[in-house]
């Protein structure tokens, strides 16, 4: 049996009835003021697109050293998998397993997942994982780190700046481009309407 | 305006998808209608394991603050640096927003998380009807600012990356960083198990 109609608040479960909202409106719970949804239309477009440039800029954050350091010469370059991988090396192997989750491993999860249930839907197709794929992004988001990593790129280039040359490189500055991209794409990414516009792909399969 | 929770008319929000849907009778699990995803009307045993996420990382707060999270090797020596010290060096040389910015994320918010979690679950263990409202806020503050924690496991990862310039200069992580990456994820769990809508609850209601 379901209540098309009606929604809980996530966080207090007051129940109450869904209202239409004006575009860029949003509900918000009456009694612990959350806020329960947003009104948008067409997100999707607009999130694949974001989706699309994220994954982009992952790519090139990934190929290219985040930063570069010059002491007497000597020049070495870091990229996420390569820190994760030292430090693994030096006998701190779990930090190095989760800074290549939270850092790597979680965001790449988010983008691939995204592009695959957006793309298909932007299509009307339905292949089956769709419903799985999306509430697998939904469980990655609070795990993948990237503004604080890049946060913590900061604060290390500040403190070795004192000892040596410190570089910043095309990683770096593609990476503070996925920040605001993925940002964008989680603040435009309706999930009310993805989950909607599953259960009537579900309901009526495409012929 | 009659005010009814969802558990009270006998239905379940979905935790992933947030449908509305009413289980069948006498269903010992069941699974989301439209997502699939399990259902349960409050999270399962939400205080018992926020108490022991929280006790865990308590713990680990100790050795994470005392133990040095970087081994910095040079021609002048090798210097240990624990978070605080890490913190005093950023201040004293010169650059104390940033000092300021690394005390608050890894040693502040850490404490600050442990504590107002305690009294989060001690206050919904007792079903107390204070401040539901700001003590919700509480809880959606302390899920938003809990990841910044991170950021000195961060730091601690692209220095040994960068800096290892065989003798004249070596950084390497210190087991302060694996308890430091500890707490923070524990703190983190502890917060995902905890069901703010306990804050609201008047009656028991079956869970998991």
């Amino acid at each position: 049996m379901k209540h098309s109609t009606l929604i809980a608040c996530h966080e207090c479960d007051l129940l109450q009835r869904e209202v239409a909202l004006p575009p860029g409106g949003k509900a918000i719970c009456p009694r612990c003021t959350a806020t329960l949804y947003t009104h948008s239309t067409d997100s999707i477009d607009r999130v694949l697109a974001l989706v699309l440039a994220a994954a982009l800029l992952f790519a090139i954050g990934n190929l290219f050293p985040v930063v570069s350091m010059e002491i007497q010469g000597q020049r070495t370059e870091a990229l996420v998998w390569q820190g994760a991988w030292r430090l693994h090396q030096e006998g701190e192997t779990l930090v190095g397993i989760l800074v290549f989750l939270t850092a790597f491993i979680f965001p790449l999860v988010q983008i691939v997942g995204l592009l695959a249930i957006l793309l298909p839907l932007r299509l009307g197709l339905t292949p089956h994982y769709l419903v799985p794929a999306f509430r697998t992004v939904e469980q990655a988001k609070p795990w993948s780190m990237v503004e604080v990593f890049m946060l913590g790129v900061l604060v290390s280039l500040v403190k070795l700046a004192h000892m040596a040359t410190v570089i910043p490189g095309v990683g770096m500055w593609a990476f503070f481009g996925l920040i605001i991209v993925l940002a964008w794409a989680s603040s435009t990414l309706n999930p009310h309407e993805v989950w909607a516009r599953l259960d009537v792909l579900e309901a009526e399969p495409a012929p | 305006m009659i005010e009814a929770t969802a558990a009270q008319l006998g239905l379940i929000a979905c935790h992933v998808c947030e449908l509305v849907s009413r289980p069948p009778a006498r269903a010992a699990a069941c699974a989301c209608p439209r997502c699939g995803a399990r259902l349960y009307s409050r999270k399962p045993d939400s205080i018992a394991r926020t108490w022991a996420l929280l006790m865990a990382a308590a713990i680990l707060y100790l050795p994470a603050n005392i133990a040095p999270v970087m081994i910095t090797t040079s021609i002048f020596g090798t210097q240990r640096d624990t978070l605080l010290s890490g913190v005093a060096y950023l201040w004293t040389s010169g650059s104390w927003p940033l000092a300021v910015l690394v005390f608050v994320a890894s040693i502040l918010v850490p404490l600050l998380k442990l504590l107002a979690l305690s009294y989060l679950a001690a206050t919904a263990q007792r079903r107390s009807r204070v401040r539901q409202r700001q003590r919700t806020r509480l809880y959606r503050m302390l899920e938003y600012i809990g990841r910044w924690s991170m950021l000195d496991v961060f730091v601690v990862m692209v220095l040994v990356a960068l800096v290892n310039v065989g003798a004249l200069a070596n950084i390497q992580a210190g087991a302060g960083a694996m308890w430091f990456g500890a707490v923070v994820v524990l703190t983190m769990l502890a917060s995902m198990s905890f069901d703010p809508r306990l804050i609201w609850d008047r009656a028991k209601y079956r869970d998991g």
